[in-house]
C-alpha cells in the first residue's frame, strides 16, 4: 500500500470505456467516504492506442498522485506489458482470461461468461467494486446517473445484471487485498477536476461570457460553463479560431460582460496580439491557459509546465497582468473566481496557468462556500457626467470604466496610443503618460499577490520550491523526507506574477539548500526567482517527458 | 427628440482631401439621424487602416481594435449588450484579407450586426499595396509585375451563404448609400454593405471616374426583386463595364442572437448572478 492509501490502474485502449468505469469507480469511492486523486495519461487519438485512468484513494485527504500499483485493471494485453513492473507487493491484477500474464499472479475474469462483450467494462466495475468493498447499489447508480439513463431501460438493466454476475464471481476469488477503511460519516462531497473548478469558479466571479476554439487540455472549462450557461445566464460561442475568441471576448467585456478565454499553447500563440489589445484599451480579460508539452503541436494530452514565461511575455508591448498559479483543485476554483476580479478591477489581462495534469486530475472536495463571494460587477468609479474620459490619468492608473450604451456617455476604446478620452494621438509627451498610467496598475496589482505558502521548519536544511500543479508531488515527497528525519520545507507559488520577493526573500536565505522543481526543461520560474528577487536555486529538478511529478520522481531526483 | 446630424459632431481627420471615406462618413451620419439613433445609442467597431479610423471621426461609442478583427469584438459586444446598434466601419484588406475568416464565420453565424466594408481596392494606411479585392493586372510596389490572384467577390461570397442583407454602395452617390444603410441597420441580422470607396493616392486604377462610368442604380429601370436569389447571385457577379448599386439580396433567417433566452432580459451587465443557482450547480456534481 503507498502511505496508507490505495492506488489503482485501468489500462486499455481508448473506445473500451476505460474513462466511464473510471469516473464511476472515483464516484463511488468518493460516496463511500474516501478522498480520491485521478490522473488521466491518454493518447492522442479516439480509438486504440493506450490509456490509463489511475484512482488514488485514501480516508485521508491525498495531496499528490504516486507510483506503485496495488490493484491494475487491465483492459488490454499492452496494459500488462508496460505496468506489471509498477506491481507493489500484494498488488493484485484483473485481466480477461484470454490475456497472457507470464510471471505476473493475476485473476483472471472470465469477462465473456459474465456478460455480453458489450458489458466488458461493466464487468471490470463490478469485479474492481467487489474487491474494493463498495456498495454494489452505490455503484449501480453511479453508473446510471453516469450514463444518464433510468432504472427499467434496458441498458440499465444490462449493466445491473453485469455488475451483479461480476461481483458474485468476485465473492468466489481469493485475492488479499486490503483496502484502508473509509471515512465512518463522510461530508457530502464533490467529485470535480481542475478543469470544471475553473469554470465553477469564474461563474461564482460572475463570467457571462466564454468564447473557445477546442484545444487539448483546456476544452472542459469551456463546456462546464457551456453545460450551466442557461441557468447561470451567460452566452457561449465557439469562435472559428482562437483570434476570433480572444477579440470576441474583449468585445464583450468592454460591452459589460465579463469575459474568459481558454486554450493551450499554441491557441495562446494565435491570441497574444489579442491579450496586447487588453493591455492597451484595457479591457478586463481572463485567460484560461492549460498547458501541455511544446514546441507547436507537442504531445497534445500530456503535462508539461512549459509555457510560464510564455504567459507572462506574450503579447508585443508593456502592460500589466497578472499570472495566478493554482496548485490544487480546490485553489482552481479559487483562482477562477480571483481572475474575474483581478481583472476587472486592474482593467487588465489575468492568466489562470495550469496543465493538462491538474486540468484532469479529479478530486473530491467538500462544496465550496459562497458566503462571503460576490460577483464582479463591470463598469463603475469616477463620478459620471458630461465630460467623462475613458482614460482619465488617475494615481493608481484605474481609470473610471463606463459601459456603451448603458448611459449617456460615450465610451471610447482604442489600439493605437490614445488620449484620455480615447482617441488616437501622436503626442509623444502624452504616449508617455499613457504609458505610465497603464503601467502604473502594476503597484495595485502587486499589493495584492497571494503570498506563496511554506511548509515545515523555518530554516531547513533544504527548501523545496514549487508553483502551480507541482505543489501536490513536491508536498508528499517534503513530508516522506521529514518522516525519515531529514530537514525540509516547502514554497508553493499560486501567484507567479507580479513577483514580490519581499513576501519570500528572507526565508529562501535562511535555507541550506533552495531546490526548484517544475515541469519543465530549462527552469523558467527558478530564470524568474533569479531576475526578479536575485535568488539563485542551488538545484534545479525538471520533469518533460509529459508525464507529471510525483514524489517518487523527485526523490529519486534528489538522491541522484 | 429627434435625432440630429450636428448631434454627431464635427471632427479633423487624417485622411487625404478627396478621399471616398468622406463621403462615406457623411451617408452614415445621416442615415443614423434618420434612424433617430442617438451617438451613445450605436457602437462603432473597427480594425486598422484609413478607414477603420471612422469611428473616431464621429460622436459615438468606439471600440478600435486590431487589424482584421473588427466582427469577432463586434460580435462580442453584440452579444454582450443586445440593445447596442453595433456598426463595422473597416477596410477591404481588414475585412477580406487580415480578417478573411472571421468575414466567413460571421456570414454563418449572423449575429445582428451592420458591417459596412469600405472597399477601395488598396490597402491605403500601409501606401498602397493590393488588397483582397484589387483587380488583376493592378501594378503596386509590392506587385510590380500585376495582382495576378483572381479577386475576392464579399458580395457573390455573401450572397452564396444566404446573409439577410447584402448591398453595394458607391461613395460617389451619397444620398443612396445613406438609403442602403439605413436599410441595412434596420435588418435584424447581419447586413453587409460593401461600398465602393475611391482612393485619391493610391488607387489609380479604380479611380471616382472609373466607377461614375460604369454604377447603375437597382430598382431605377433596372428592376430587381431582392428576394430572388438566383438572380442576386447573377448580379452579385457583374463587375465589369457595368456595376449594380443597392440591395442585391435580402431572406429573414433569424439572427443568431435570438437564440440566446438571455439576451431577451437585456444587457449581460445590468443581469444579477443568481448564488441560489449557483448553489443548485455545485450541488450537481455531488
Ligand atoms: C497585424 C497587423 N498586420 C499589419 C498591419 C498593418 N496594416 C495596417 S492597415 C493595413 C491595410 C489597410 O488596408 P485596408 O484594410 O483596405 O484599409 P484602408 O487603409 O485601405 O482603408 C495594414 C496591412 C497591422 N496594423 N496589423
Ligand atoms: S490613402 Fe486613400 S483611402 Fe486613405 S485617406 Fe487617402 S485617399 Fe483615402
Ligand atoms: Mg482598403
Amino acid at each position: 500500500m503507498s502511505q496508507g492509501s490505495m492506488n489503482l490502474m485501468i489500462g486499455g485502449e481508448a473506445g473500451q470505456g476505460l474513462v466511464t468505469i473510471g469516473q464511476v469507480l472515483a464516484k463511488a469511492l468518493v460516496k463511500s467516504g474516501y478522498h480520491i486523486l485521478v490522473t488521466q495519461d491518454y493518447m492522442s487519438r479516439v480509438r486504440g492506442g493506450h490509456n490509463t485512468f489511475t484512482i488514488r484513494f485514501s480516508p485521508q485527504d491525498l495531496d499528490s498522485p504516486c507510483e506503485g500499483l496495488d490493484l491494475l485493471v487491465a483492459l488490454n494485453q499492452e496494459t500488462l506489458a508496460r505496468h506489471a513492473k509498477e506491481l507493489n507487493a500484494g498488488a493484485v491484477v484483473l485481466a480477461d482470461t484470454g490475456l497472457s500474464c507470464g510471471q505476473t499472479p493475476c485473476l483472471n475474469v472470465p469477462y465473456e461468461d459474465l456478460a455480453d462483450k458489450r458489458y466488458l467494462n461493466t464487468v471490470a466495475l463490478g469485479v474492481a467494486a467487489s474487491l474494493l468493498k463498495l456498495d454494489l447499489e452505490l455503484v449501480a447508480q453511479t453508473l446510471e446517473t453516469a450514463i444518464g439513463k433510468k432504472k427499467g431501460d434496458k441498458v440499465v438493466e444490462e449493466n445491473r445484471q453485469a455488475l451483479e454476475k461480476a461481483s458474485q464471481w468476485a465473492a468466489g476469488q481469493e485475492h488479499g487485498l486490503k483496502p484502508p477503511a473509509p471515512e465512518k460519516e463522510p461530508d457530502k462531497r464533490m467529485m470535480l477536476g481542475g478543469n470544471q473548478a475553473i469554470a465553477l469558479g469564474a461563474l461564482a466571479g460572475g463570467l457571462k461570457f466564454v468564447a473557445f476554439y477546442p484545444m487539448t487540455p483546456s476544452t472542459a472549462i469551456a463546456l462546464t460553463v457551456i453545460a450551466h450557461a442557461e441557468q447561470m445566464g451567460v452566452v457561449y460561442e465557439q469562435a472559428e479560431d482562437e483570434i476570433a475568441a480572444v477579440n470576441m471576448a474583449l468585445g464583450a467585456s468592454y460591452a459589460g460582460a465579463p469575459a474568459l478565454v481558454c486554450t493551450s499553447g499554441g491557441g495562446y500563440a494565435l491570441m497574444t496580439e489579442g491579450v496586447s489589445l487588453a493591455g492597451m484599451t484595457e479591457t478586463p480579460l481572463v485567460i484560461a491557459l492549460a498547458m501541455r508539452p511544446g514546441p507547436a503541436t507537442g504531445l497534445p494530452t500530456r503535462t508539461e509546465q512549459g509555457d510560464l514565461l510564455f504567459a507572462l511575455h506574450g503579447g508585443h508591448g508593456e502592460f500589466p497582468r497578472a499570472i495566478l498559479t493554482p496548485g490544487s483543485v480546490k485553489q482552481c476554483f479559487a483562482a477562477g473566481y480571483r481572475a474575474l476580479h483581478l481583472a476587472e478591477k486592474y482593467q487588465t489581462p489575468v492568466f489562470i496557468l495550469t496543465d493538462q495534469f491538474l486540468a484532469d486530475s479529479l478530486r473530491a472536495l467538500t462544496p465550496f462556500d459562497l458566503s462571503g463571494l460576490t460577483p464582479v460587477r463591470p463598469g463603475g468609479g469616477g463620478a459620471s457626467g458630461g465630460d467623462y474620459r475613458r482614460y482619465a490619468i488617475t494615481g493608481d492608473g484605474i481609470s473610471p470604466r463606463r459601459l456603451p450604451g448603458m448611459g449617456p456617455e460615450l465610451v471610447i476604446a482604442d489600439s493605437d496610443e490614445h488620449d484620455q478620452e480615447g482617441h488616437i494621438t501622436e503626442d509623444l509627451e502624452l504616449r508617455v503618460r499613457m504609458n505610465d498610467k497603464r503601467l502604473a496598475k502594476q503597484k495595485g496589482l502587486r499589493a495584492e499577490v497571494e503570498p506563496p505558502v511554506f511548509v515545515g521548519p523555518e530554516a531547513a536544511d533544504t527548501l523545496l520550491v514549487s508553483w502551480g500543479s507541482s505543489q501536490g508531488p513536491v508536498a508528499e515527497a517534503a513530508r516522506r523526507l521529514g518522516e525519515e528525519g531529514q530537514s525540509v520545507a516547502t514554497c508553493h507559488f499560486s501567484q507567479v506574477w507580479p513577483l514580490v520577493p519581499d513576501q519570500f526573500a528572507e526565508r529562501f536565505k535562511k535555507a541550506g539548500q533552495v531546490v526548484v522543481i517544475e515541469g519543465n526543461a530549462t527552469g523558467q520560474f527558478a530564470g524568474l526567482l533569479r531576475k526578479e528577487a536575485g535568488i539563485q536555486a542551488q538545484r534545479f529538478i525538471g520533469r518533460y517527458d509529459g508525464l507529471n511529478l510525483t514524489p517518487e520522481y523527485i526523490l529519486r531526483q534528489l538522491a541522484s | 427628440m429627434m435625432v440630429d446630424i450636428k448631434d454627431y459632431g464635427d471632427f479633423e481627420t487624417a485622411w487625404c482631401p478627396g478621399c471616398g471615406n468622406f463621403s462615406i462618413r457623411k451617408a452614415l451620419i445621416q442615415a443614423l439621424a434618420e434612424s433617430d439613433l442617438a451617438p451613445h445609442q450605436i457602437l462603432l467597431v473597427s480594425g486598422i487602416g484609413q478607414a477603420a479610423k471612422t469611428p473616431h471621426y464621429l460622436r459615438c461609442n468606439c471600440f478600435n481594435g486590431l487589424h482584421g478583427r473588427s466582427l469577432p469584438a463586434a460580435t462580442g459586444a453584440k452579444l454582450a449588450n443586445p440593445e447596442l446598434k453595433v456598426i463595422t466601419t473597416s477596410g477591404d484588406g481588414c475585412n477580406y484579407g487580415e480578417g478573411g475568416n472571421h468575414f466567413l464565420a460571421a456570414l454563418r453565424r449572423n449575429v445582428n450586426l451592420t458591417m459596412l466594408a469600405h472597399d477601395n481596392q488598396i490597402y491605403g494606411l500601409t501606401k498602397g499595396q493590393a488588397s483582397p479585392t484589387s483587380m488583376e493586372g493592378m501594378h503596386t510596389k509590392a506587385q510590380p509585375t500585376g495582382v495576378h490572384s483572381y479577386p475576392f467577390n464579399p458580395v457573390a461570397v455573401a450572397v452564396s451563404m444566404h446573409v439577410g442583407f447584402v448591398a453595394r454602395g458607391f461613395a460617389g452617390e451619397v444620398e443612396h448609400l445613406a438609403g442602403l444603410i439605413k436599410q441595412a441597420l434596420a435588418h435584424p441580422g447581419l447586413s453587409l454593405v460593401d461600398i465602393l470607396q475611391p482612393c485619391v493616392s493610391f488607387n489609380k486604377l479604380n479611380t471616382f471616374q472609373w466607377y461614375k462610368e460604369r454604377v447603375y442604380k437597382l430598382g431605377e429601370g433596372a428592376e430587381h426583386d431582392p428576394a430572388d436569389w438566383d438572380a442576386a447571385i447573377r448580379l452579385s457577379y457583374e463587375f465589369g463595364d457595368r456595376i449594380p448599386i443597392g440591395v442585391i439580396y435580402t431572406n429573414d433567417r433569424p439572427a443568431f442572437d435570438s437564440y440566446f433566452p438571455v439576451l431577451n432580459k437585456g444587457p449581460l451587465a445590468t443581469q444579477e448572478v443568481d448564488y441560489g443557482v449557483m448553489e443548485k450547480v455545485l450541488e450537481s456534481y455531488c
